[in-house]
């Protein structure tokens, strides 16, 4: 599996540190249902078979967050973008 | 028929031509009290006790291919109790002891062998985490042994200890843990229970649920709707697919397990050996092929086959143990699709759909869990209650903090 690292280009992707589901955002602390939230955001998952959006972080590269869209099926990368601000929704 | 000496006898005089098929492959009906979704090991266990232990027969169980071959048969196929925490301990304990009466239980030969099972280690500070871990296995009532390097060494010389990176202090051995052959273990399930009545049915992928408000009816199936009292999921690997068709989120993450097998060698390791420094867990087959493993791959994977960092990783964690496979050639290497669970305990439980249980996120764990699986799930489906081994393993527990994480590894589900 090669990951297509903005900076870096095409590289293995034992360069890169898996941290999971790129849709997980975090809650905001002081709503009413906050805790329920957390929950959610914190343990629950899609777990698709199928196009998956995830976040990697380049560690022996360019140590920047890529998020991947990636065929859990067939473990294909569809498409690469920087995760964080820059990115768009 | 019942397997002994003397059936074996009597069909070799007559040629092996009297043999029956050993278990009955069913047509589904189009009701049944409790349908059970998937045909691995666990869910042929739990028919197999709701049959034996509550006296429910009017059970099916629903396999998308044939039986045993998901993760029943993608496992390394080791059984042991030696778990830390005092809500896992006793239950997988239950699954040893269940194992230990299995093949006169089931009338099958599930060749299961107690040949011990070694965890070393290579720091002081491991063996303090073992020792801590051996003391909470005997308080639980489960042999535990701490073996010096010299004990060890005299056990399996193969291991490197003059040269190695991470030399071996000592291990922490169970010897009542050891092998099964996982095949037989789905077989003889799968013969027992239909001999008490249950229906095993093949090529039967379910592709719904039938709901009626929050409670769930049955099951649509590539053969036609079958309307149930009670549906257990126990398709670990996927159970997120399934739970999805009831519109439920699950704490798991499916994630690919890679294993291997060498070819064949003379007799080198007596028992099931796992390496503290890295993670690699080995054993011999009875054929004489080393079989083991390591780490997951790491990311969320359906694909049932892993990519060749890993393979490189296990093999570099089986060189670093024993140098001298280094010219083993590996035979095969898989991968199984693991319900990888926030804590990286299971979860035996009811849902919040009446009349949907679900049996799911075994990790790495499952095959050494299958008999007491099966036993709590039929517990659980028969008497409307957790059996009392498996009260912690519930789905609410990550809302409510009480966690079972056996590594402390906290909420990412690769690292358990």
């Amino acid at each position: 599996m090669r990951i297509e690292c903005p900076f870096c280009g095409e590289r293995d992707h034992s360069e890169f540190a898996y941290l999971g589901d790129a849709g997980c955002a975090r809650p905001a602390p002081g709503a009413a249902d906050a805790q329920a939230r957390f929950v959610e955001a914190v343990y629950l998952r899609e777990n698709p078979a199928g196009a998956h959006r995830e976040l990697w972080y380049h560690e022996f590269g360019c140590r920047s967050w890529v998020q991947v869209t990636r065929d859990t099926r067939t473990h294909e990368i569809l498409e690469v973008r920087l995760a964080g601000a820059s990115a768009a929704p | 028929m019942r397997y002994s000496l003397a059936s074996l006898l009597r069909q070799a005089c007559s040629g092996h031509r009297g043999w029956e098929p050993a278990w009955r492959d069913a047509s589904p009906k189009s009701a049944y009290e409790v349908i059970i979704i998937g045909g691995g090991g666990h869910g042929l266990a739990a028919a197999y006790y709701l049959a034996k232990v509550h006296g429910l027969t009017d059970v099916a169980v629903l396999e998308k291919g044939c039986i045993g071959l998901g993760n029943a048969g993608r496992n390394t196929t080791i059984i042991r109790s030696n778990y830390l925490l005092a809500e896992n301990n006793p239950f997988y304990e239950l699954s040893m002891k269940l194992w230990e009466g299995l093949e006169q239980d089931l009338n099958y030969n599930a060749m299961v062998s107690q040949r011990g099972v070694l965890n070393l280690f290579h720091s002081d500070a491991q063996r303090d985490a073992f020792v801590r871990r051996g003391n909470a296995m005997r308080l639980h009532g489960v042999d535990a042994e701490l073996l010096d390097a010299r004990r060890v060494r005299r056990m399996l010389p193969i291991l490197d200890f003059d040269g190695a990176r991470f030399p071996i202090q000592g291990g922490l051995l169970q010897r009542r843990g050891g092998t099964a052959r996982h095949d037989a273990v789905v077989w003889g399930y799968a013969r027992a229970a239909s001999g008490l009545g249950v229906d095993i049915v093949q090529q039967c992928e379910v592709t719904g649920l039938l709901r009626e408000g929050t409670r769930i009816t049955g099951v649509r199936t590539t053969r036609g709707e079958i309307r149930a009292g009670k549906v257990a999921v126990s398709v670990a690997g996927h159970s997120s697919r399934v739970a999805a068709m009831a519109g439920l989120r699950l704490p798991i993450e499916s994630h690919v397990l890679q294993a291997f097998v060498s070819e064949a060698i003379k007799p080198v390791l007596p028992c099931v050996v796992t390496f503290g420094a890295g993670h690699f867990y080995v054993s011999q087959s009875d054929k004489g092929g080393l079989v083991f493993g390591g780490d997951l791959d790491g990311y969320n994977s359906y694909a049932q086959r892993g990519n060749l960092p890993t393979v490189e990783d296990v093999c570099s964690g089986g060189m670093a143990l024993m140098p001298a496979i280094g010219r083993l050639r590996l035979l095969r290497s898989w991968g199984g699709i693991m319900d990888m669970s926030m804590d990286g305990s299971p979860i035996i439980d009811r849902t919040p759909l009446e009349g949907l249980y679900l049996n799911a996120g075994w990790c790495y764990g499952g095959f050494k869990a299958t008999p007491a699986a099966g036993y709590c799930l039929a517990h659980l489906l028969a008497r409307e209650e957790s059996h009392e081994l498996a009260r912690a393993f519930r789905l609410d527990r990550f809302a409510t903090g009480d966690l079972l994480d056996e590594k402390g590894q906290g909420p990412q589900p690769n690292l358990h």
